[in-house]
């Protein structure tokens, strides 16, 4: 399985990209999609110290990401691209539309989102911006894990977790 | 036996508090200890609640349960802005009991990694 998750996540790298998908999906690479990230040689190395030796870690801009991504679709070991929010990921598939399906893995609450599911707060405006990808024809699921189902989006904003 | 100094234990789910909670059922000395989970919050969340345990307890010390868990990249960063305070992760119960038992923090991370053991079934005779 070559790069076919783009997944959203405001931790980026963490436990359960890492050990919750890495290790059943034996993924091999990640790419870390965040303009910030992409200029601070310390973040970069604050999410590197965290990743097993055998995993590799690939830090882009949106422009970048985007240059680079025929580079990573030839790959071919399992990978994931993560962006910290759906801004991030909006501006990406502008850019290479042949992103056609995106995961919501995990943005949590702060001020202004409603609950939608155990792991997913939204505002009125990311709503508009997840259908507004959909309505591009990219496939929006929400999945945090591999072992729960992925749900669509209608169920994740009618926050629906149960199926 | 003196008071220890207060210590963050953070980590995922509930993992904080139950840990907590097994340090206390086997010494009784877990006050030391500030539970903090990352359920549900967003990493300025994290940051936020790491910041608070903190400035509450007056600890100088984080463990975080996993490298690369969110707490662990929180506790980084604070560590970043403030070079005095200590963050060990990969945390396990030994290493906590013996944090609470009076260990310095070396050697409370050394008893944690010597725990750790394979049990091999015995052979039969």
């Amino acid at each position: 399985m070559p790069l076919d998750h783009f997944r959203i996540d405001d931790r980026l790298i963490h436990g359960q990209v890492v050990v919750g998908w890495g290790q059943p999906c034996a993924i091999g690479f990640l790419v870390l999609v965040d303009d910030e990230v992409a200029r601070s040689d310390w973040e970069q190395e604050l999410y590197r110290m965290g990743v097993p030796p055998e995993m590799d870690v690939y830090f882009d801009s949106v422009e970048s990401a985007a240059r680079r991504l025929p580079e990573y679709r030839a790959d071919r070991r399992c990978g994931m691209l993560l962006t910290g929010d759906i801004d991030t990921m909006e501006r990406l598939v502008a850019r290479a539309p042949d992103i056609t399906a995106v995961t919501v893995g995990g943005i949590h609450h702060k001020a202004g989102r409603a609950a939608r599911l155990r792991y997913v707060f939204l505002t009125p405006d990311e709503e508009a911006r997840l259908r507004a990808l959909a309505e591009r024809g990219v496939t929006v699921t929400a999945q945090d894990v591999p072992s729960a189902s992925p749900l669509s989006l209608d169920a994740l904003l009618r926050g629906d977790g149960s199926g | 036996m003196s008071e220890r100094p207060a210590a963050i234990v953070a980590g995922h789910g509930g993992f904080a508090a139950g840990i907590v909670s097994a340090v206390e059922q086997v010494t009784g000395m877990a006050g030391c200890f500030v539970p903090v989970t990352n359920a549900g919050l967003a990493p300025a969340g994290i940051d936020e609640a790491l910041r608070r345990a903190l400035a509450e307890s007056g600890a100088r010390l984080i463990f975080t349960d996993l490298p690369a868990g969110s707490c662990t990249m929180a506790a980084r960063r604070l560590a970043k802005e403030d070079p005095g305070l200590v963050v060990v992760t990969g945390v396990a119960l030994p290493t906590l009991l013996a944090y609470a038992c009076g260990s310095a923090v070396p050697e409370a991370v050394e008893s944690g990694r010597k725990a750790m053991q394979l049990l091999e079934a015995p052979r039969a005779p």
